[in-house]
């Protein structure tokens, strides 16, 4: 039994971790469990961590005393047996989840065109459409096969179900700006019907998608051929019923709805709302809200532009309605700090109801500090109970009852931490990385330099940093751990900071809904890894 | 120890202005991105330059002068293009920055004298000493080389007003805000 499952499962405050499994096995796994009573949060700096494998005494017989601490989400009562000792089978080690290759979709030549760089992915509600939208204004959308019957173990391919230019570069005469056609977000709305649906945004313009599958169509028409063109009415001596023919799948995209003219700053952020009715929208200073029928017009909630420009110190960064409560946004800043705000309280919500900003650490002050905490991403848990925060150099997941500081950091590329001045010539410093959960909030998510991305396991406290490269593309070849080495002696293996490739970054990441798949996307490539199946 | 110290400090000082130097040549060139001025970044380069700003008045003697000015009319890029109403606030932001850090030790009769948007007129004679970071004026007099010189810009004055040796540089700045 997996034990980050078993984790999940039984939630206390914080305890030792207990792993039970199958009985009768000759093997197995001694584990002790101690229950602490919970311990106020003010008490309590980050989590700890430790994992320890011990050979028990025991002659003959090979047990491993494992001892795990952690904080686990609270979703059920608190374990009632103290000091309990629980015999585990399975004489495997703990399951680590193993992530391999599945597919890369994407030009092979490293000469990358400008167009081609993806700028953003994200998967539907099911799992079972992957959109990608590109720096061109393309947005190409793939579509998992259904599992075959003759290997129940495989999961479906990914393949090209629909691809149609979502924008295109526009000029503002009024200010003389080009307006790039890149696609900043893609949102699915949950569906509804037959057809899909998203939302597709550039820095000025959302556009609404339809896209419809069409396998028939209608034949026998008496006034035009088949082909369309028209019958001399004059030629027609008899009537016949037109009917539906079956035809070779086609799938349209068609756009549905314009809203525009809204965003004066460069948009940032798309959300859709839990109501299915309504989106917001926000750029630079202010945040609009949208009904997905009225392209005319939208309402400001938000706008922190200061009336004399001069004044200006923050801008928002990213947004998201809450997943559940159709009241409650949040938005972050440039500044490290992330407003909730709740549209009952008044029409314009400047006045946040929550306000979540840490400290910041007088050790890690430097120069650059101001860009590094600016975060560039914000993202709901599933459950909606935690948000997670992504800056230039961690991850922080903020429980949203608690406002003082996040209840996890992860460090991302902490190693990058003494190179900011070159990064910030070389303009890396102002990337903007995403992050996302998995399916059921335990694990997260971020891209890093040199087609790195890291993943963040939270209960366990766990992360691994893998590597997509054309190299280890063989299908269902699990992927390494890499490492990065800060400094001094470099281990085998390891790969030193000063040979990381800048210009390799992965910046967008999605995560499956349901599953273990996860979708890559480095400069102009789109990779899909997928956990081992057994 | 006064040694190391001198030494840090120059170290510190050096890294300064090198920084500026960085950050306005990258000011500069976000003019010409496509898409516009991007306000987070020009928000985020202004930062960096006042903090880079500060720790050089810090860490140089107070009888260097007016090394402030170049850095104000780079805050004018801080708006992202579409505001052609707020030009004029935007402008005054300049040279009303640049009046905010200037010296305490000039005459206080300057103050009266000064017009609203603080063209100061006095500093024609301080300006000789030309910031290090920034490059010669030399090199910016060379006609139709501004735009395409390797260097970084030419020192961003107060728009509005200038010194005699930056008349190039001026009609340069004036052009600029008009997007």
């Amino acid at each position: 039994m997996r034990l980050a499952q078993f984790l999940n499962a039984t939630c206390v405050g914080h305890f030792e971790s207990v792993m039970r499994g199958e009985a009768g096995t000759r093997e197995f796994l001694k584990v002790e469990c101690k229950v602490f009573t919970p311990v106020p949060s003010n008490t309590r700096s980050n989590l700890h961590s430790s994992t320890s494998h011990r050979q028990s005494e025991a002659a003959g017989s090979a047990t491993t005393v494992l001892t795990v601490q952690g904080l686990i989400p609270l979703q059920r009562p608190p374990c009632p047996f103290p000091w309990t000792t629980i015999m585990a089978g399975v004489g495997d080690e703990i399951d680590e989840v193993q992530w391999c290759f599945s597919q890369v979709k994407g030009a092979i030549d490293d000469d990358v065109a400008d167009a081609d760089i993806i700028s953003t992915v994200e998967f539907n509600h099911s799992g079972e459409l992957l959109a990608t939208g590109d720096k061109g204004g393309r947005v190409v959308i793939f579509q998992q096969e259904p599992e075959s019957k003759n290997q129940p173990q495989c999961r479906g391919d990914y393949n090209v179900y629909s691809t149609f230019q979502s924008h295109e570069p526009e000029f503002d005469y009024l200010k003389s700006l080009e307006i790039e056609e890149k696609i900043n977000k893609i949102r699915w709305l949950p569906q509804k019907n037959a057809a899909h649906f998203l939302l597709s945004t550039n820095d000025k313009t959302i556009k609404l998608w339809k896209i419809s599958e069409r396998d028939k169509r209608p034949e026998g028409y008496n006034l035009k051929e088949d082909d369309g063109r028209y019958r001399d009415p004059n030629t027609v001596t008899t009537l016949r019923v037109p009917i539906f023919r079956p035809m070779d799948l086609m799938v349209e995209a068609s756009p549905r709805r314009v809203y525009a003219n809204a965003h004066t700053y460069h948009i940032n952020s798309i959300s859709v709302n839990s109501d299915c009715e309504t989106y917001l929208s926000s750029d630079d200073l202010r945040i609009n809200l949208w009904h997905l029928e009225i392209t005319d017009r939208s309402f400001n909630i938000v706008d922190i532009k200061p009336a004399n420009m001069e004044e200006l110190t923050e801008v928002i960064t990213a947004s998201a309605f809450h997943p559940n409560q159709c009241n409650t946004f949040v938005y972050s800043s440039s500044k490290g700090a992330i407003r909730l705000c709740d549209m009952r309280m008044s029409a314009l919500c400047d006045n946040h109801a929550k306000f979540f900003e840490e400290p910041e650490d007088p050790n890690n002050r430097s120069f650059f500090s101001e860009i590094t905490s600016s975060i560039s991403d914000v993202n709901f848990s599933h459950s909606g109970r935690y948000m997670m925060t992504r800056d230039y150099l961690s991850i922080k997941i903020w429980d949203l009852n608690m406002e003082t500081r996040p209840v996890e950091t992860y460090q991302v590329h902490e190693y990058l931490r003494s190179k900011l001045c070159s990064l910030y010539e070389n303009d890396c410093i102002f990337d903007k990385f995403e992050c996302c959960w998995n399916g059921n909030d335990s694990v997260v998510m971020t891209g890093s330099y040199n087609n790195f991305f890291r993943m963040f396991d939270r209960g366990y406290r766990r992360d691994v940093t893998l590597e997509a490269s054309r190299e280890n593309s063989k299908p269902q070849s699990v992927l390494k751990p890499r490492k990065v080495s800060s400094g001094g002696k470099r281990k085998k293996d390891e790969i030193s900071v000063d040979s990381l490739d800048f210009n390799k970054k992965i910046l967008h990441t999605a995560w499956h809904p349901l599953d273990n798949v996860i979708a890559v996307a480095t400069t102009n490539n789109l990779y899909i890894f997928q956990d081992k199946l057994n | 120890m006064s040694d190391t110290t001198t030494e840090t400090t120059m170290e510190v000082n050096a890294e300064a202005r090198r920084i500026l130097a960085v950050s306005i040549s990258k000011l500069y060139a976000s003019r010409s991105q496509r898409g516009g001025l991007r306000l987070h970044r020009s928000l985020l380069l202004s930062l960096v330059m006042r903090s880079a700003r500060d720790i050089y008045h810090s860490s140089v003697p107070p009888a260097e002068p007016m090394d402030t000015s170049p850095e104000e009319p780079a805050e004018l890029d801080l708006e992202s293009g579409p505001q052609p109403d707020e030009t004029s606030a935007e402008l005054s932001l300049t040279a009303r920055g640049g009046a905010h850090r200037e010296e305490e030790g000039e005459p206080a009769e300057d103050k009266e004298n000064q017009s609203p948007t603080r063209c100061s007129r006095k500093r024609r004679g301080k300006t000789s000493v030309a910031p290090h970071f920034l490059p010669s004026k030399r090199a910016r007099l060379e006609p139709g080389e501004e735009r395409h010189a390797a260097l970084p810009p030419p020192p961003p004055v107060s728009c509005r007003i200038g010194p005699a040796e930056s008349l190039t540089s001026l009609s340069l700045n004036r052009v600029i805000p008009a997007c």
